[in-house]
């Protein structure tokens, strides 16, 4: 037989053995497209209706104002209106609300006299992300109403100071839609999935069987043993890109600005190391549980380190460096760029670069540890 | 009958110990991971790379500048000398926001007019976009200048001649210094406790019928509930072990106070875990390889766990289905137990609720599981 038909026969058994697993095939299609519907959904940074006591102690006309402005600003639910402080701090205790504010006595009063009238905000910090939003937006709040009332004391002769006036425009995703951001990423992480977990178990689901020796002692080479096993998870890994491309250009109305045939060009960058990772696993791992859980464990890394939610910029130095080992890093960089901003290998051709490097570095690693291992 | 438990329950004990590299994982991996997120997870975009194209080049051009970078937000990560620069920049992702300040920036300062400056911002990181987008608007605002004050030296005053009309004052309960780690600890140890009960259980009995050994332990006499108790007791106590550890690194090596009773802690974790465990082996009942059932528990534990629990997204921002659905999410109460009880230092009195749910989803997920295996049996 010619070495290619003899990777041929082998790629047909695995598809055979693929499609006899009925429960296989749909899950590894469907779940893209359910976690692009999580991510897409759930992923949002913009934080609205904080649930909210009011205990205002005033209860004059101004304050009810006051209270209006939070109401009315969106980002505010206010769930209670208490009439004691400690109130509060029994619906905090019980997770009813984030946010408390309290208006103190002779608010309206103090104001009407020119002088400071203290508004005091209560806050949840157990979320600290939320209760640093909460503050920023209470903040905005409060000054803007502050300047109102301070111009308002300046009367018709009050020169208001000039400021600096910025103007924002938003490139690339002007509605900052947060599946803009998660499609390209699910296409990231599916790819991680589907090549580097399903290949390593593939080959170690032969060796608890047994059935590799068989495999080792056929004219097989061990580089189209290896090939066999990777290229149906790669036909797969591309049909999950074809889905999440296709729910997103169509169901989410992502635009794709760049050039699909780039993106599948580098997608295969991308392809060569989570299979290498996933080769590497396979040679280290006795059992499929052995091998699941490394995958299983190397998923969150890849997930949170690599800028596919959190930004990098912000993470602490050393945690910095550390994402420079994530080969999902560049990728994201490579497929955001194609599809958001349209760019092509003139700009990106320093992290294709790195993946292509990194692709081959761990490919031979692996293939060289894989021949040792079987021989 | 606890005779009959008891030979399966050694059988997996030695399946366990003759996998050494297994439970080695499972005993090391959540501790590391807790290290990890608990410094890789920041939920604050600061540094965001800032490119700049002064064109006006004086002093309050600079000054602007270093205001914006004094914030701890931004960082000049280049200074650029055209639009089309800038443009490069951002396509380059060296920055994500670029700012232009216009010529007669100084002049207009100077004249006490407005003085308009433009962000551009790159918009495909839509989260870290709107929080920039709000640090703007922020310093924006705060940036007052004073139009009698035209000495370029002192030029960006904030004006305050007249007592500010409202003073805010803040307190923060729980979490005074609004520290991440006290957020992220509680929360990652749900994360973490679920994923590891559902990878645990789910390849145990997936395992059985990939070797063949399945329909062995369906000839015995062992009786469904019998098996199942066997199946997850061993991996209930590595389970608590690993709640152990990760509790002690939270306590000592990231210093998250611990307000409430360490009792109620160590039970309530108890039945997250055998809620996890009952999920697991749920989904190792239901499928009969190990690659679908590692398919299934990243879709049903993994990714709900991370996304749908307020973890880090909070659930009232979701649209409503999505919300609906996270009802469905055991770590979602969990979260509020956890959390209760580390930082709020609140007792069976608040969480009793979230504790009955909890245990109704344990022993539902443990009645549907020992189901599945009867009809299997069949």
């Amino acid at each position: 037989m010619k070495p290619r038909s003899r990777v041929m026969t082998l790629v047909k058994k695995e598809f055979i053995q693929i499609r006899r697993d009925r429960r296989l095939l749909p899950i590894l299609l469907i779940m893209p497209v359910l976690q692009l519907i999580i991510l897409g959904y759930a992923v949002s940074s913009d934080i609205k209706h904080l649930a909210t006591a009011v205990c205002d102690l005033d209860r004059s006309p101004s304050s009810r104002a006051f209270v209006d402005r939070f109401a009315t600003s969106g980002y505010f639910d206010i769930r209670y209106r208490t009439v004691a402080e400690g109130q509060i701090k029994d619906l905090m205790d019980a997770g009813r609300v984030r946010v408390g504010i309290v208006i103190p006595p002779r608010f309206a009063a103090r104001l009407a006299r020119q002088e400071t009238a203290t508004v005091q905000l209560l806050l949840d910090g157990s979320d600290s992300n939320t209760a640093n939003v909460a503050q920023g937006y209470v903040t905005q709040i409060v000054n803007a109403e502050a300047a109102r009332i301070a111009l308002e004391r300046l009367g018709p002769k009050g020169v208001l100071p000039s400021t600096v006036d910025p103007t924002v425009r938003v490139w690339f995703n002007p509605d900052l839609k947060s599946v803009n951001f998660m499609v390209p990423g699910v296409i990231a992480l599916i790819l991680t999935i589907v090549t580097m977990t399903m290949t390593a178990t593939a080959i170690v689901k032969e060796k608890e069987r047994g059935t590799i020796e068989q495999l080792i002692v056929s004219p097989l080479h061990p580089y189209q043993l290896m090939l066999g096993k990777a290229i149906p998870f790669v036909i797969i890994g591309y049909a999950d890109i074809l889905i999440v491309v296709l729910a997103g250009l169509f169901w989410f109305r992502v635009p794709m600005a760049g050039s699909f045939a780039l993106l599948l060009i580098l997608s295969g960058l991308f392809i060569m190391t989570t299979l290498g990772l996933g080769l590497l696993i396979s040679t280290v791992s006795q059992t499929q549980q052995q091998a699941m859980m490394l995958g299983f464990f190397a998923n969150p890394p890849f997930m949170l380190l690599s800028g596919f939610i959190f930004p990098i910029a912000s993470m602490p130095e050393p945690v910095q460096y550390l994402s420079y080992l994530i080969p999902l890093r560049y990728f994201l960089v490579i497929i955001r760029g194609i599809f958001l901003k349209g760019v092509g290998l003139e700009v990106l051709w320093p992290q294709a670069l790195v993946l292509l490097l990194f692709g081959a570095g761990v490919l031979t690693l692996s293939a060289l540890r894989f021949r040792k291992h079987l021989g | 009958m606890r005779s009959r438990i008891w030979p399966i329950l050694r059988k997996e004990f030695l399946e366990i110990r003759r996998d050494p590299r297994s439970l080695a994982f499972v005993l090391a991996m959540p501790v590391l991971m807790l290290l990890l997120y608990g410094y890789g997870i920041s939920s604050d975009v600061k540094r965001v790379p800032l490119a700049v194209y002064d064109r006006d080049g004086e002093a309050r051009a600079r000054e602007l500048t270093r205001r914006l970078t004094s914030t701890g937000y931004f960082v000049v990560a280049t200074r650029v000398g055209s639009l089309a620069e800038l443009r490069r920049a951002i396509d380059r992702g060296q920055a994500r926001v670029g700012l232009t300040i216009p010529e007669d920036f100084s002049r207009n300062l100077a004249a006490g007019r407005p003085a308009p400056v433009q962000f551009v911002v790159d918009g495909s990181d839509s989260n870290t976009a709107s929080i920039a987008i709000g640090n703007i608007a922020a310093i924006g605002r705060s940036i007052e200048l004073d139009p009698r004050d035209l000495r370029p030296e002192v030029s960006l005053r904030p004006a305050r001649d007249n007592p500010a009309p409202l003073e805010l004052r803040t307190w923060v309960w729980y979490n005074p210094e609004l520290k991440s780690s006290n957020f992220l600890v509680p929360g990652l140890t749900a994360v973490i406790l679920m994923m590891l009960a559902a990878i645990l259980t789910s390849l145990t009995v997936a395992r059985e019928w990939e070797r063949g050994t399945m329909e062995g332990l369906i000839a015995s006499p062992l009786r469904p509930y019998e098996l199942m108790v066997g199946k997850i007791l061993p991996y209930v106590l590595i389970g608590l072990v690993d709640v152990v550890l990760i509790l002690l690194v939270g306590v000592f090596w990231f210093r998250v106070p611990l307000r409430g009773s360490l009792l109620l802690l160590m039970l309530s974790s108890t039945i997250f875990l055998l809620g996890g465990l009952g999920i697991g082996l749920f989904i190792s009942a239901a499928t009969r390889s190990v690659q679908v059932a590692f398919q299934f528990s990243i879709l049903v534990t993994m990714l709900p766990a991370l996304l749908l629990s307020g973890f880090f997204y909070p659930i009232e921002n979701m649209p409503p289905l999505l919300r609906a659905i996270t009802a469905l999410v055991p770590a979602r109460y969990f979260l509020v137990v956890i959390r209760g009880i580390f930082l709020k230092g609140v007792g069976l009195a608040v969480l009793w609720k979230e504790l009955a749910l909890l245990s109704l989803f344990a022993g539902l997920m443990l009645v549907a599981s020992s189901a599945k295996f009867k009809k299997r049996l069949e």
